[in-house]
């Protein structure tokens, strides 16, 4: 909506901020804007930042329902596989899991608001961690306080990016 | 919010396509599974794929990383400029004391030397191939790899230990064009065998994932590290020169000890990829089938 003087009416309120196929990029685009967080220029000595594809691939399904499609997990897990370290099939395989998951739940759920997304969410994350610490590590390596603190670190961003992924949501328009 | 999709409703072809959406993320898992399967038990299958993602990312990260750098200067600029005065007068009085350990240093050197050349050992050279910088990491895995910006191009291969100013930093493990996968040496699956500064014991450094060593005696029980105590590299296995530092113990310990790396890789400047000590041999010629 323009915010100009001469004129505050929105002469087009139903027309799609943005044309229907670049809005249904924007969430695959983002999700992968989160798992390429991970080429900032730091050598980490341990494994603290939260999976930010994981986290924004959660919000998107389950703020707006029909952003992403049901096998939407599978490309977008190779895709953070690729770039995160994980052995190449381990996001894609959780992420996937995580996605039917999440419709299983929806099926079950007659109603729901933000704490049970987030709740869903929590659940989603803790999963995908630890199997992932399992697949990816051998069970002696002494990585698990580090796990905790990086779940725990994880599920309390799940509200900002909640925030985030809502804004975009709402300057995208509405696309299936 | 309503939960449930009811839009489906009674279009056939709405019906077929959920249906079919479904079928896909089912097989993407299956498929997901099958990659993971392989990756563990073959991790290079998808090093080609990994490192031509790197090729793109490498560069993005070194450019940030420069400019990081950049303004990460700017605080150090103007503290050394107040500070330059004390600095000064801290350098020249560590000077007076280090003449002395110099003199005894230069003395060791000769005699070193000399005894050498009475035993006739060559020393191999440990040719430094490139000086790049580790531009990123796997800060959410819990794998430890860095990413250095040098590849093929440089002259970089696959198994080349990677050193930094202070010491061991790990090993290449993947190449591409432009960028090279190290395993760090605080990765869970990287060992290092080292040899302990002053009496030679032979050691096993092991990474716990955590950012520290584990080291164990590799040929005696019931040996005691105290804490201090020094590793380098001890050159066994032919893949690291010997006596490049690696850890300090951190607690004592009796026949294993935790130990911290001298090379803090989130402080790192730059590291040298060097040539492996003792390169592989050529693969033995395959066996002709007996007639």
């Amino acid at each position: 909506m323009r915010q100009s003087d001469e004129s505050q009416i929105d002469f087009r309120p139903f027309a799609p901020p943005l044309p229907p196929g670049r809005a249904r990029v924007v969430p695959w685009a983002t999700v992968m804007a989160g798992s390429l967080v991970t080429i900032v220029p730091v050598v980490a000595s341990l494994p603290l930042l939260p999976p930010m594809g994981l986290i924004i691939l959660l919000t998107w399904r389950l703020l707006a329902r029909f952003s992403l499609r049901p096998w939407a997990g599978a490309p977008l897990g190779l895709f953070d596989d690729v770039v995160s370290g994980q052995p190449i099939g381990a996001s894609m395989l959780l992420w996937s899991v995580v996605m039917i998951g999440i419709d299983l739940v929806e099926q079950r759920l007659i109603f729901r608001d933000f704490w049970q997304d987030w709740l869903i969410a929590a659940a989603a994350i803790i999963f995908c961690l630890t199997v992932g610490r399992l697949v990816a590590l051998p069970l002696g390596a002494h990585v698990d306080s580090v796990l905790l603190a990086q779940i725990a670190m994880s599920i309390l961003l799940f509200p900002l990016a909640a925030r985030l992924v809502a804004w975009i949501d709402r300057k995208r328009g509405s696309a299936t | 919010m309503a939960a449930r999709d009811r839009r489906t409703g009674f279009s056939r072809r709405r019906q077929y396509g959920a249906f079919l959406g479904y079928v896909v993320a089912v097989a993407g898992a299956v498929v997901g599974a099958v990659l993971l399967v392989i990756s563990t038990l073959h991790p290079a299958t998808f090093a080609p794929v990994r490192m031509s993602a790197a090729s793109v990312t490498a560069p993005v990260s070194s450019g940030l990383d420069a400019v990081a750098r950049w303004f990460g200067a700017i605080p150090t600029a103007i503290g050394s400029y107040f500070q330059v005065h004390g600095e000064n007068a801290a350098l020249r009085a560590e000077l007076k004391r280090s003449r002395v350990a110099l003199m005894q240093a230069r003395t060791i050197v000769y005699d070193n030397h000399r005894l050498r050349q009475l035993l006739a050992v060559r020393d191999r050279d440990d040719t430094t191939v490139v000086v790049a910088r580790l531009v990123s990491s796997t800060p959410s895995s819990g794998r430890r790899f860095a990413l250095l910006n040098a590849g093929t191009l440089q002259r970089v291969g696959s198994g080349m230990p990677v050193r930094g100013p202070n010491g061991l930093v790990g090993r290449v493990t993947e190449v591409g064009p432009i960028a090279a996968r190290v395993l760090l040496l605080t990765d869970p699956e990287s060992v290092v065998p080292v040899r302990r500064i002053g009496d030679g014991m032979p050691a096993i450094a092991s990474g716990r994932g955590d950012g520290r060593l584990d080291i164990r005696s590799a040929e005696r029980t019931n040996v005691r590290f105290g804490p201090h105590d020094m590793f380098v590299t001890s050159g066994t296995g032919g893949l690291y020169p010997p006596g490049v530092p690696v850890a300090r113990i951190d607690h004592a310990g009796i026949d294993q000890a935790i130990a911290i790396p001298f090379a803090a890789p989130d402080s790192l400047d730059f590291a040298l990829v060097q040539r492996p000590y003792m390169p592989l041999p050529p693969p033995p010629p395959a066996l002709r089938a007996a007639p």
